[in-house]
């Protein structure tokens, strides 16, 4: 009597298990991609970045110039 | 001008910025596993995550120069070192600052005194140290053979700092302290192929402003030398 209420009862918890779906109900951003609002974070991020390149590309022709002049006074006779 | 050509190139800057540009969009695009806790912040593995890598390279970089410098004598050696160290130290700020942000979501504080988390801070006071002993010295030689000698060390210590002694006790970063590291989710299926990306991107990206602030610093030498005639130059810290 023992064994079969024992046994009932391990499988009305290993049914129950299963009623738990392989797809996990995390939140994800899902709404952010469905109404296309990822969108505009991503525009934002590649502005930033945008900023610092051409931050780094200003630079770096500032650089080539100041070089070019460097090594000609550098090389020519004072 | 006897600064190293590769500084020079351009071809691994377009990389760079194709690399990061890979890892903004497809950063947010691509999925992700839906996992607890983490949700959408799980994204911050190609953010934050490199900024680490980027500093334990920036920073290689840094003691390869120094030790350039004790070999060959050339200051320009020790210029790059220390602009290598620099934005090795600015990546750490970046990933200090980003973990906190990232904590306080995932573990409800900004800061745990979790061992990965101290470890990390004490890594980054060493290389403050760094600077603090740079700028204290005025004579330029002396500067540079101190500096070369300390980024050495400083950088034998940082290593066993940041990597072995979090894996010694308990932690809640993954990958430490009996926690499965990000290869037990799903860094195996598409996070690796952004993640892998990320870490170059952000690594040559350092590398790029690197050799912008090598080159300043080096011109920036040469133009007063070249001016004053003299050898002793007391103007520009670096």
């Amino acid at each position: 009597m023992k064994k079969i209420i024992s046994f009932i009862l391990l499988q009305i918890i290993a049914i129950s298990a299963f009623a738990q779906r392989p797809e996990s109900s995390v939140e994800m951003a899902d709404l952010m991609r469905s109404n296309g609002k990822i969108y505009v974070v991503i525009a934002v991020l590649l502005t930033i970045f945008a900023a610092l390149l051409l931050f780094l590309i200003s630079q770096e022709m500032k650089l080539k110039r100041m070089e070019k002049k460097l090594n000609e006074h550098i090389s020519n006779p004072k | 001008m006897t600064t190293n050509n590769w500084m020079r190139k351009w071809w691994w800057k377009v990389l760079a910025i194709l690399l990061m540009l890979f890892t903004i969009v497809m950063g947010m695009m691509a999925t992700v596993p839906a996992l607890p806790i983490l949700h959408e912040t799980i994204r911050n593995l190609y953010y934050h995550v490199p900024m680490w890598f980027g500093m334990t390279l920036m920073l290689l970089f840094g003691m390869i120069y120094s030790i350039k410098y004790l070999r060959n004598g050339r200051m320009e050696d020790d210029i790059i070192a220390a602009s290598f160290t620099k934005v090795g130290l600015l990546f750490g700020c970046c990933g200090i600052t980003t973990g906190m942000i990232w904590a306080q979501s995932t573990w409800g504080v900004f800061w745990n005194n979790d061992p990965k988390e101290n470890a990390a801070a004490v890594g980054l006071l060493l290389y403050f140290a760094y600077f603090v002993l740079r700028n204290s010295l005025d004579d330029l030689d002396k500067r540079a053979r101190v500096s070369s000698v300390a980024n050495i060390i400083f950088y034998i210590t940082f290593i066993p700092i940041i990597f072995i002694v979090p894996r010694l006790t308990d932690s809640l970063h993954p990958g430490n302290g009996g926690n499965p590291g990000f290869n037990a989710y799903d860094l195996d299926s598409n996070m690796r192929m952004v993640f892998y990306p990320a870490v170059i991107g952000w690594t040559l990206l350092g590398t790029w402003i690197t050799t912008i602030i090598s080159r300043t610093d080096i011109i920036n030498r040469e133009y007063h030398f070249s001016m004053n005639n003299s050898s002793q130059q007391l103007d520009s810290k670096l």
